[in-house]
């Protein structure tokens, strides 16, 4: 079968969006995983509330970009008291509590959104409704804005984590956590604080993803999934490995789905994520000498 | 509320002062791993500016008592006293905030930092200045030439030696009043164990205390003024160092195989 060059372009800006916004979510993942070793299926629901408030703020206020930041900021606070509730209890036991745990609290978040928002889909109006002519499509320019953002959003915390001191100190405590203490690091205090900056960037992709497909409280469960596949295809605790495998894994899927449909195209990143485990288990994308 | 708290201790008369109060004191410390005892009521003192070695056996507590008094093992029993207050319920952060810097025996420098930000886990703290911070810098790369060399290698590239001595400095980086010190010289060239010694030299020319534990004895002899000997996780002996010879035979029990 021929696949025309205009519809494959199509397909490359389409995976490149979705992979920005994969490697948001992946990375707010990957970011408390490398840390904490938790492994936390409660993402996707902090996606998923960040989305509804999200679209209660835009109720509130009309401006997109007050509900994206009040999105962040009230689920990062979530985010911190979910931390400090229910996993810091946790610290030393079996990793299989903390899993267990997380996915308590993922159920708990899920019904309640069910029972708070009922089971309709809410929209949240994009910002930014110009299109422009793509081939044969009329392709809005929204999409290209969400993968700058998503973009900006990830570049901003590398920078952070790279030249600040509190990135200093996440780092430090990611490779020794004793040493980081022993150096008057306030461990405690920063673990906490990475959980709600991966609350917060779960929130953020939440309402920038919203207008494309709508809020439910079930929108969260396939893209933990997603992201869980990537964090591993990328090494676990990898931010640039995550980031590359979300571009990666959404280039498949996209092509695949010149083919097969986009449901059916979801079978190639299992693929990927079996051939990974089988072959690569410590990551497609992690630099050998780590 | 005890008088002396309303008004004021009454001045100490002249002549009468009561012995300098140790910067550190260590009362009866017991910590258990598992089962096992590790310390039994281990107690042992240094006094501010004072280099005190710690000898014994492998396996009999050294680096337990030296990760005791950092907080990183806390005793089911017993007491930490740093410039007479306890410190035994404080977190680890907040015990080298206090002052208590240590250096372990794995010397554990954070791999994927850099030599310089490996410095700064210890210099970025609240209350210290710009200024300050620099001064700190130039004073250690002076002494550690290499480390200045190197401080954009990460440092899990450097040598063991090179290791050590960025273990150390990232210590110094606290402005500590005691440096734990847990065998820095293991594994190391000859040179570099000289090199050691030259600067616990140097840090109690500043007045920095340091708690040393080494199997070197006729390092730990000229380092230190005085020496405790420890077996089965209890102080056995103490000593001056300049009473000891390395071929003494209180060495021999307590260190001989």
């Amino acid at each position: 079968m021929e696949i025309p060059l205009d519809q494959i372009l199509i397909q490359t800006i389409n995976g490149i969006v979705t992979g920005m916004i994969l490697a948001l979510v992946a990375s707010g993942l990957t970011l408390i995983f490398g840390i904490m070793d938790v492994v936390n299926f409660a993402h996707g629901e902090l996606f998923m509330l960040g989305a509804y408030v999200g679209v209660l703020t835009l109720a509130a206020t009309g401006d997109f970009w007050i509900a994206l930041i009040v999105a962040t900021l009230a689920i990062a606070l979530l985010g911190a008291l979910i931390y400090l509730t229910t996993l810091r209890p946790l610290i030393g036991r079996d990793p299989l509590t903390t899993i267990l745990a997380t996915f308590g609290v993922s159920l708990v978040l899920q019904n309640f959104a069910l029972w708070q928002f009922g089971p309709v889909a809410r929209k949240i109006q994009e910002p930014i409704t110009g299109h422009f002519q793509l081939f044969y499509l009329d392709y809005p320019y929204y999409r290209l804005a969400i993968a700058g953002l998503a973009a900006a959003i990830i570049g901003g915390l590398w920078l952070f984590l790279k030249f600040g001191t509190y990135g200093i100190w996440i780092r430090a405590t990611t490779q020794d956590r004793v040493m980081a203490q022993a150096m008057g690091i306030p461990v405690p205090w920063v673990l906490t604080a990475v959980f709600a900056i991966g609350s917060g960037m779960a929130a953020a992709s939440g309402v920038l993803f919203g207008p494309l497909v709508g809020v439910n409280s079930q929108m969260g469960t396939s893209w933990v999934l997603r992201a869980f596949i990537v964090v591993v295809v990328g090494g676990m605790g990898s931010l640039s490995g995550s980031i590359a495998a979300a571009i990666f894994i959404s280039l498949l899927e996209a092509y695949a789905s010149l083919w097969v449909s986009p449901a059916q195209a979801v079978i190639v990143s299992f693929i990927v994520l079996i051939l990974t485990l089988l072959f690569r288990p410590t990551g497609l994308f992690v630099p050998t000498a780590r | 509320m005890s008088i002396d708290a309303i008004i004021g201790p009454a001045p100490a008369p002249p002549l009468a002062r009561q012995p300098e109060e140790p910067l550190l004191k260590v009362e009866g410390v017991h910590t258990y791993y598992g089962k096992s005892h590790i310390l039994d009521g281990v107690s042992l003192e240094v006094g501010r500016g004072e280099v005190v070695g710690l000898l014994g056996r492998n396996g009999v507590g050294k680096s337990t008592t030296l990760k005791a008094i950092a907080g990183l093992v806390h005793p089911s029993q017993g007491e930490v006293l740093f410039e007479g207050s306890s410190i035994v319920h404080l977190p680890p952060h907040r015990v080298a905030r206090v002052g208590i810097a240590y250096v372990p025996e794995e010397r554990r420098i954070f791999p994927l930092l850099t030599v310089l930000e490996n410095l700064r886990t210890g210099l970025d703290r609240g209350g210290i200045t710009k200024a300050r911070k620099t001064e700190l810098l130039d004073k250690v790369y002076a002494y550690f030439p290499v480390l200045a060399e190197r401080r954009n290698q990460a440092g899990g590239t450097l040598s063991g030696g090179e290791q050590q001595m960025l273990a150390i400095a990232r210590a110094m980086m606290l402005e500590p009043k005691i440096i734990l010190l847990d065998e820095p010289t293991e594994g190391l060239m000859p040179r570099m164990v000289s090199q050691i010694l030259e600067i616990i030299g140097v840090l109690r020319g500043e007045g920095v205390a340091v708690l040393l534990v080494e199997q070197n004895v006729p390092l730990t002899l000229e380092a230190s003024r005085r020496i405790y000997f420890i077996e089965k996780g209890v102080v056995r002996h103490h000593a001056l160092a300049s009473e000891l010879q390395v071929n003494d035979p209180v060495i021999h029990q307590y260190l001989g195989v």
